[in-house]
């Protein structure tokens, strides 16, 4: 199966992440080649093979559900870029800003 | 004093006898490093003042006999969170990020009063053999400055080798542990999956990634794998059982112990002739220390290499996400909308090999593909998983060569991915099984270091450890140091 300039645009997409056209090109013949390397796999018959997708166990461990202090929050916005009433302070989420919302 | 010349246990000794004081052995360590990190690059922040601070202190307080670890000096990769020290995960995206917290792994050296002398270099974000994939520099091979140091943990193997630490932690989710210790003539344990906490580790493909140490010595490894195992309630996947003293009978030697040498690593068609020489060699080794040695099969090692490049791509995926420019990390100052800033940050702050391996992964976890990549890779894992299952049925341990090649040259394979995963082939199935497995130096081949690598059962590193060192005894090349 090749992959498509189309597909490879699409998948940027969903990792957002913006390729140049020129990229886009070379981005899809090496993932093309990775691809085509992967599909070696087809060659096994994996009928009735169960699935392995953890490392160590199947079931998820959980804490008891008591209250712990959390993180201090100065603590936590020693990596924030900009701040603004102790909130994280982004670009407007929609295009016309505030107004747009 | 000559750092170089020391084994943990030696400098230890010293400690304990007062013949050196901590601070005179940071010292010595700093001297070392400005030697020689011009030409090896292997770390991409010092900590120096903070080391010296530490040593005042563990001098103060005297060295415990009991504890083999106090007072020495380790470097820590950069993938591993440092309360108050920058980490970097070798990437443009966390150039300016300061933990808040200590990994549990650091933690755990801290309490032993280990001194943390710096971060090490890798690839940006653990993906990569090479350590060319960082964005802040390259890192070369102590012995061959025009050769790579391997990868992802270059710098972890490079500064051990090359003298400067006689510790050094790293990570291997795919064989970053063992590649570079076999490039670079050391020891590199990766241990069973479950044995380390990853909590703090900046996480890659979770399935496979574990922390383990690279030291100069057997011994000395096993050392700090005691000091940095065990169950820890913030990693869900950390394992519950107890940790043995991988010390413990480590003379005991490999009378009567059964080793499987699988038939497809040893005619593996891009094996270098000096590597297979080396490793048939080291079989003989074992051989006339009163081990059996025998041939077996892991007939599905093959699919090991794209299984585990969509595993853990699609893992890395999903991990990678939460690098969006708004709680930390680079922000790009491009970015008019919240969208733009997910996009451009991350457009941005990613090199080309990250950006790859997320596109990959999104592509194999997308609708549509999922059944024919995800799935499928799940199917191939479990089928590698019963090869070992099935070979550790009559064998105690598996052995063979770490790497295809001896470190190969700077720039040689960075344009050509798929090359670049191939060299993983005797690595990954390793990590997809959840195994633990160590590369000791073997032998030289074109005057570059040979690893041979040791594979045991889960949660068995003790029976690895005891043949490795069993090895060791009987040949000198852990003697053989670099011409720096």
């Amino acid at each position: 199966m090749a992959i498509t300039e189309e597909d490879v645009k699409h998948v940027a997409k969903l990792a957002k992440l913006e390729i140049s056209d020129k990229g886009i090109a070379q981005f899809t013949k090496q993932m093309d080649a990775i691809i085509d390397m992967v599909e070696q796999l087809d060659e096994l018959d994996t009928e009735n093979v169960p699935v392995t997708v953890h490392g160590l166990r199947t079931y998820n461990v959980m804490r008891e559900d008591k209250a712990v202090p959390g993180t201090d929050r100065e603590l936590l916005f020693k990596n924030v870029k900009t701040e603004k009433d102790g909130l994280i302070k982004v670009p407007a989420i929609m295009e016309n800003g505030e107004a747009g919302a | 004093m000559n750092i170089t010349n020391y084994t943990v246990e030696e400098l230890h000794d010293m400690l304990v006898k007062k013949e050196v004081t901590a601070q005179e052995v940071v010292k010595a360590v700093f001297a070392r490093i400005n030697e020689t990190e011009e030409k090896i690059g292997a770390f991409i922040t010092l900590t120096e003042e903070e080391a010296l601070e530490q040593a005042r202190k563990v001098d103060e307080e005297g060295i415990n006999p009991i504890n083999v670890l106090s007072g020495i000096p380790i470097g820590i990769k950069d993938n591993i969170i440092t309360d108050g020290t920058r980490t970097t995960a070798a990437s443009k995206i966390l150039e300016d990020f300061i933990p808040i917290y200590d990994a549990t792994v650091t933690k755990k050296i801290k309490e032993a009063t280990m001194i943390p002398v710096g971060k090490l270099n890798m690839d940006e974000f653990a993906m990569g053999g090479s350590t060319e994939t960082s964005y802040y520099k390259k890192t070369r091979n102590p012995w061959n400055l025009d050769k790579v140091p391997g990868g992802s943990s270059g710098g972890s193997a490079a500064a051990v080798a090359a003298g400067q630490i006689p510790v050094s932690l790293g990570t291997d989710t795919g064989g970053s542990i063992r590649q570079p210790a076999a490039f670079t003539g050391i020891v590199g344990m990766k241990p069973t999956y479950g044995r380390v906490s990853r909590f703090g580790l900046i996480a890659f493909g979770s399935s496979l990634d574990q922390i383990g140490p690279f030291t100069r010595t057997v011994k000395d490894n096993a050392l700090v794998l005691n000091a940095i195992s065990g169950h820890d309630a913030n990693d869900s996947m950390s394992y519950e059982g107890a940790v043995p003293d991988f010390t413990a009978g480590i003379e005991a030697g490999v009378k009567g112990m059964k080793i499987g040498v699988p038939t497809e690593y040893l005619n593996e068609k891009g094996l270098e002739v000096g590597v297979k020489e080396a490793v048939l060699k080291a079989i003989e080794t074992f051989k006339s220390l009163g081990a059996i040695v025998e041939e077996v099969s892991l007939p599905h090692s093959k699919y090991g290499v794209p299984a585990y490049y969509i595993i853990a791509s699609s893992e890395a995926s999903s991990n990678l996400q939460r690098f969006d420019g708004v709680r930390y990390g680079y922000r790009s100052t491009e970015a008019k909308t919240l969208e733009e800033v997910f996009v451009k940050s991350r457009t941005e702050g990613f090199g080309m090999e990250v950006k790859r391996r997320i596109m990959l992964g999104t592509f194999s976890l997308s609708s549509g593909f999922y059944d024919a990549h995800f799935k499928k890779a799940g199917q191939t894992r479990t089928l590698i998983r019963q090869d070992f299952d099935n070979v550790f049925k009559e064998y105690d341990l598996i052995l063979g060569p770490t790497t295809p090649t001896t470190a190969f040259g700077i720039g040689e394979q960075i344009d050509d991915p798929i090359a670049m995963y191939l060299s993983d082939i005797l690595t990954v199935p390793v990590n997809l099984a959840g195994v633990p497995a160590i590369s000791i130096p073997c032998g030289f081949s074109n005057d570059l270091p040979v690893g041979l690598q040791l594979i045991g059962k889960h949660f068995d590193e003790q029976t690895i450890y005891k043949a490795a060192y069993a090895f060791e005894q009987a040949t000198d090349f852990h003697k053989e140091k670099p011409n720096l």
